[in-house]
């Protein structure tokens, strides 16, 4: 396959302090990122958390209130959208109802003046590269949306911008097509070495696609890092809660260890060893939290697991994996997430089972004082 | 009819629902027969007047046809029509520009502005403006304050003050047609084009004004196929020889006693509007409006 | 503005609001201006007014025949607003409950009056009644009136009817109602403010209405825009301007008692 020649690599985008209000609302607060150049980073959050605010501020639509928004080196708060030379996809594609798939492409092209052989001659191989060689006459309303989606991949990036910006654009695509194309957009992006920032609301499609993710809440990066950091380290019950699932127990630290472990009383007296970021004091209230899938439905047979004992109450089959609900008594209910294998027995409500699982995996958060 | 998406029966299946849809269709009867005898059937009273002057005969038609005068009349009329339609878009396409991106309070607020006149007599618009335009009106009067003219301009009872009058009455329309269809231009479209590298003048060009055609095609079509019935306005504002379909029509029912003859302009006049609507009709596809009706 | 997100002002923008903002001003100031010059204290029209004066409102409301044109007006306009709401209420009722075909065809019946230049429609009538001898009949000229009402009040009521949530009217029938009932006591008022909507703007194409009387007026009946007609052609006298300003509030009038309406019912 013809690689189309890249000119130069991705460019580094460095957030400061940026910060967006909309009269007394606060979109977007002091919001200090830095993408590395030719990397894939995720703004991940739930609706409302400013990502997308953040995008706009990136690509020019919206005018921070304040902060500064360097594009390797070059502060572009003083340009307008059209004079950063960003790719930009919408999350509706806005690809032009009127223009062919050919001419939509050439748009870029057309307005920065290259010549009719080279627009050709580009659009042909970026074309390719979205594997819709053969498309060029078409209208966008005989394609489908995932085509279209494509198309304004094409047109965003035959121009070699420095920095792409997606705007949530696989969420209106079924599962299977989104998959695919995740796994497209990854190629694309490593091939070019673009720099992408992205914006979605799902965990999932972050953790796959990204070298890099902040997660955002009420305006506000809450966490910065890698996939693995994120699931594996959480800095706080939200990212514990929004990527990936946790099960959450409430509890008063009874003893602590210079090592960053604790031991945790919750209720019902059940108790627990944990690890925790901060440093943490006897008697803190703190909150647990430990991922479905680490808890193992089976006797602790070393004692320095955590240890549960409950009765299952729920039993759902999602196909690879069957999710139990498990009824601990006074300490509450913990989800158990257990692969499908021959080996495994599966469990039936009212069973009582043992739960194991690892202090490491255990992390505590301190408890916002109410 | 739809309940929550869920289709109620379209055709009639038990006794008791095809004496409902009796009874609706009663009520439907009285408006239908109003109409049919205070209007279509007078309608085809012009059409039997046009074609039936001792006998059924043609003659008028080839009268209209065949001299010049009324053939100038009719070219008169799609001249003036055709003058309005344009003044009309070039000052409504701004306006509606603004009215269709503006923030909804606002817009609100600018429609009323627009709305108010066009719900005003004809007659009241009409008169307003033989008052500004007269040889002691108000623009004359500012004109000559400001020493822009020596002397008063003839803006009253001449093509250009049938022109002006026209345009005010038929320009809510204009603007209306070309504001709806603009507020269905995705914004999107305009920020990828940005994004793309468009300058302002580039987005407009080729993405908001090519987006903006089948409005255009609307409103001037509609503007148009109005102005060709008007009477009222070149009649009060136009001179002697400004004379249109509308008002021909008038002068030979009113003066001449022409009816045959007057019932044959009118049969022109109502063929080449309806030939309009069928195109407007197809252009802004208004079927769309039947389709709410269960 | 589209697309205006993250501009700057340019040039282009100030002058397509510049030539926005004049038309506006075109299109409100003639309006505008007859009503303030209809209060001038001097003999002639003149902008601004030297005095203010109510002489011409005097004169308009002092002469006898005005007055009776502003009374030919109102009844006439008056059984329209009747004859248009009820045949319309009725047509449309049918239009969006009941269940047959060719609907698309009645409708565009509806609304074909819309559609032939009022001149057509006016000489039509002119013919028609002639021939009963009933030029210069109040009925007469409310049934002209009514034509051209009637697509109004369809317009209007079916869309109030296609807002209205049917499942109000089932719930009603589900409680016991009969089909009657339920139309009476339930559909009927929460449709009213359409309705009411729709009788004021009936009452309006009628007041305004100038083709239709014209033709079919007599010597004596003449409705107010018929005798502005007549004045306008003999003479500028600029107890017009007071009638015109009497029309324009009527307009207002309409506008916002609908505007109010609306209001009410929105949530």
């Amino acid at each position: 396959m013809a690689a189309p020649e890249r000119v130069s690599a991705g460019a580094e985008v460095r957030l400061q302090g940026l910060t967006k209000l909309f009269g007394p609302v606060v979109a977007v607060s002091d919001v200090s990122i830095t993408v590395p150049a030719g990397s894939f980073f995720t703004l991940l959050g739930p609706s409302g958390s400013g990502k997308t605010t953040t995008l706009m501020m990136v690509a020019g639509f919206v005018h921070p209130s304040r902060g500064s928004i360097a594009i390797d080196g070059i502060d572009v708060a003083a340009l307008p959208p059209q004079k950063r030379d960003l790719g930009m996809v919408f999350q509706s594609y806005a690809v032009f109802p009127h223009l062919t798939v050919a001419e939509n492409i050439a748009f870029p092209l057309e307005v920065r003046k290259v010549s009719a052989a080279d627009i050709r001659r580009r659009v042909g191989e970026v074309l390719e590269l979205v594997r819709l060689t053969g498309y060029e006459r078409r209208l966008p309303r005989q394609l489908s949306g995932g085509e279209q989606q494509r198309v304004a991949l094409a047109r965003a990036l035959v121009f070699h911008p420095r920095v792409l910006l997606m705007d949530e654009p696989l969420g209106a695509l079924d599962k299977k097509l989104r998959g695919h194309m995740q796994g497209e957009l990854k190629r694309i992006q490593r091939h070019l070495h673009v720099t992408v920032i992205y914006v979605t609301h799902d965990q999932e499609e972050a953790l796959t696609m990204s070298d890099r993710v902040a997660v955002m809440r009420g305006g506000r990066t809450e966490q910065v890092g890698t996939p693995a950091e994120l699931y594996e380290s959480p800095v706080s019950p939200f990212v514990a809660d929004f990527v990936g699932e946790s099960n959450f127990l409430d509890g008063l630290v009874v003893s602590t260890n210079p090592d960053g472990s604790a031991v945790v009383r919750a209720e019902g007296g059940l108790e627990l060893r944990g690890v925790s970021r901060e440093p943490l004091q006897v008697g803190q209230r703190v909150v647990a939290a430990v991922r479905p899938e680490k808890i193992v439905p089976q006797e602790a047979r070393d004692s320095e697991l955590n240890r549960g004992k409950g009765v299952v109450d729920q039993v759902v089959y999602v196909g690879d994996a069957t999710r139990y609900a498990v009824a601990l008594g006074a300490a509450g209910t913990l989800t158990v997430k257990v692969q499908n294998r021959l080996a495994s027995r599966p469990l039936a409500i009212g069973d009582l089972v043992e739960l194991a699982w690892d202090a490491g995996d255990t992390r505590l958060f301190a408890r916002a004082v109410p | 009819m739809k309940v929550d998406g869920i289709a109620l029966v379209t055709a009639p299946a038990t006794a008791a629902d095809r004496r409902e849809t009796r009874q609706y269709l009663l009520l439907l009867l009285p408006a239908l027969l109003t109409l049919g005898a205070f209007f279509v059937y007078p309608l085809f009273g012009i059409l039997l007047r046009s074609i039936y002057k001792n006998g059924y005969t043609l003659e008028s038609y080839r009268q209209v046809v065949g001299t010049s005068v009324y053939l100038m009349v009719i070219a008169l009329t799609f001249r003036t029509a055709a003058v309005v339609t344009l003044i009309a878009l070039l000052l409504g396409y701004p306006l509606a520009y603004v009215l269709a991106t503006v923030r909804p309070r606002l817009a609100r607020v600018l429609v009323v502005i627009v709305v108010l006149p066009f719900l005003t007599s004809i007659i009241v618009r009409t008169y307003a403006w033989m008052v500004l335009l007269g040889r002691n009106g108000v623009v004359n009067h500012y004109l000559q304050a400001l020493g822009l003219t020596d002397g008063p301009l003839r803006l009253l009872y001449n093509q250009a003050g049938v022109v002006v009058g026209m345009t005010y009455v038929l320009l809510p329309f204009m603007v209306l047609t070309l504001a709806s269809a603009m507020r269905g231009i995705d914004p999107a479209l305009l920020r990828a084009a940005h994004s793309l590298g468009a300058s302002r003048w580039q987005a407009f060009r080729r993405i908001f004004l090519p987006l903006s055609t089948p409005g255009i095609a609307g409103g001037t079509l509609l503007v148009f196929i109005l102005s060709l019935g008007f009477f009222i306005t070149p009649a009060l504002m136009g001179g002697p020889s400004d004379v249109m379909i509308a008002m021909l029509i008038e002068r030979e029912v009113e003066f001449t006693l022409n009816w045959s003859f007057a019932s044959t302009l009118a049969v022109i006049l109502l063929l080449l509007t309806l030939v309009g609507f069928a195109v407007y009709y197809r252009l802004m596809r208004l079927e769309r409006l039947f389709e709410g009706l269960g | 503005m589209i697309g205006a997100e993250g501009q700057r002002t340019g040039p282009g923008t100030i002058g397509v609001v510049a030539i926005a903002a004049a038309v506006l001003v075109f299109l409100i100031a003639p309006v505008a201006i007859i009503v303030i010059v209809s209060f001038s204290g001097a003999d002639y029209l003149s902008f601004p007014p030297p005095r203010l004066s109510l002489r011409w409102y005097a004169r308009f409301f002092g002469t006898p025949e005005w007055r009776q044109s502003i009374v030919v007006s109102v009844q006439v306009a008056s059984l329209t607003m009747v004859f248009a709401t009820v045949l319309g209420l009725a047509a449309s009722l049918s239009l969006v409950r009941g269940r047959f075909r060719g609907k698309g065809a009645v409708y565009a019946v509806l609304l074909s009056p819309m559609i032939v230049p009022t001149i057509i429609t006016a000489i039509g009538l002119y013919f028609f009644f002639v021939k009963l001898k009933a030029t210069g009949s109040i009925l007469a000229m409310a049934v002209g009136h009514t034509v051209l009402a009637l697509p109004v009040v369809v317009i209007i009521i079916t869309a109030t009817l296609q807002g209205f949530d049917l499942r109000f009217e089932l719930a009603a029938l589900s409680l016991g109602a009969s089909r009657v009932t339920a139309l009476r006591r339930v559909t009927l008022p929460l449709i009213a403010p359409g309705v009411v909507s729709a009788a004021l703007f009936a009452f309006l194409t009628s007041f305004d209405e100038l083709l239709i009387p014209l033709f079919l007026a007599g010597v004596e009946v003449q409705t107010l825009t018929v005798r502005v007609w007549n004045s306008l052609r003999l003479e500028v006298d600029p107890t017009i301007a007071a009638v015109s300003s009497f029309l324009i509030a009527v307009t207002c009038a309409v506008l916002g008692a609908s505007a109010l309406l609306r209001r009410r019912t929105d949530v």
